[in-house]
């Protein structure tokens, strides 16, 4: 018996992968039919171009990967009410009272040639900017960190730094 | 000396007891066989996932369908070439070919499971965003929003 079990074990051992699956969390927006673009300032977009040579351009200006997601969160968090950045409106959220929510917009673009690594590099850039201004509003509003917060809590953050990635779609650009 | 050898004749070392053999292989044949997960398709595109620091492990593994793309690997060059390619299950696939997968993947699941459907996107990093994209915009045609970028976790040397 104990040569059977050996047997059944050696297999398993050798067919067995653990390999645990792991990736970036992303919602894909509805598809609509034909919709018209909405307007909106110009101040309050973001925009973050990634072109066929994977070189990074914010507001048609050249980046770096890693200045993204510090730029991106001045640029949410607007601290010093800079003319050229978000613009706030003040909404009333259950859990947290007013609160000065950015209208600010985070438009992604991207070439066809660009490649995927380079693409999700950048996105992994924003989930982290988003993830750390929701763990600041969180930690200064309940004192703790976002994932830690029950689930109202949680939405009430969402709520107030909702994730503003807009990706257009795509468009063929001339080098 | 005589102190510390043993009076009258030596035994030696007793041997292992090995009636306690088929219970520690038989524990150890369960521990794998709960843990294993066989692999259902044999991957044909070559894959090589991008890194991210913020990834999310997929959790109820019953919930995901993939989708592969990536450059055939070297022994199916010779018919398909090097450009990028999508695999759904185990068959080569054109972007167009993905609202119906979803659809059947949609039949699959129990009702009440369908809203938590998460497609898994495992691309290879070097491909280019043209087939991301039209894969993307298949993808909210069928109404499979939740997406998963599929990616190896980032060691990052923290600072602190």
């Amino acid at each position: 018996m104990a040569d059977v079990a050996f047997m059944l074990l050696i297999f398993f051992i050798v067919s067995t992968t653990m390999n645990v699956d792991s990736g970036i969390y992303r919602l894909l927006p509805q598809w609509v039919d034909n919709v018209e673009p909405p307007k909106i300032n110009k101040r309050n977009t973001f925009v973050l171009l990634i072109n066929r040579n994977n070189d990074l351009l914010i507001n048609s200006e050249f980046a770096q990967t890693s200045e993204v997601k510090d730029r991106v969160k001045e640029f949410i968090l607007n601290p010093r009410n800079l003319p050229n950045l978000s613009e706030k409106e003040e909404v009333e959220i259950e859990g947290i009272g007013a609160y000065n929510r950015s209208k600010g917009i985070i438009s992604l673009q991207n070439d066809r040639g660009t490649d995927y690594g380079a693409y999700i590099a950048i996105q992994n850039e924003l989930v982290k900017a988003f993830r750390e201004l929701r763990d600041e509003l969180a930690y200064s509003v309940f004192g703790q960190n976002f994932n830690k917060l029950s689930e109202d809590k949680q939405e009430a953050i969402t709520k107030a730094v909702p994730t503003a990635v807009s990706e257009a779609e795509p468009v063929e650009y001339i080098k | 000396m005589s102190r510390f050898s043993r009076k009258g004749k030596s035994k030696g070392i007793p041997p292992i007891s090995t009636a306690s053999m088929p219970d520690i292989v038989f524990m150890l044949l369960f521990f794998f066989m709960v843990t294993t997960t066989l692999r259902e398709t044999t991957v044909k595109v070559t894959q090589r996932l991008p890194e991210a620091t913020e990834v999310v492990k997929l959790e109820k593994k019953s919930l995901v369908s993939y989708i592969y793309v990536g450059s055939p690997r070297q022994e199916y060059q010779r018919l398909y070439g090097t450009e990028s390619r999508i695999q759904l299950d185990d068959d080569w696939a054109v972007v167009e070919d993905i609202r119906g997968y979803i659809a059947g993947e949609w039949e699959k699941r129990d009702e009440s499971d369908r809203p938590k459907m998460t497609v898994s996107l495992k691309a290879d990093e070097k491909t280019k965003m043209g087939i991301v994209n039209e894969i993307k915009q298949e993808l909210r045609k069928a109404e499979a929003l939740k997406i998963n970028y599929s990616s190896r976790k980032k060691v990052v040397d923290s600072k602190y």
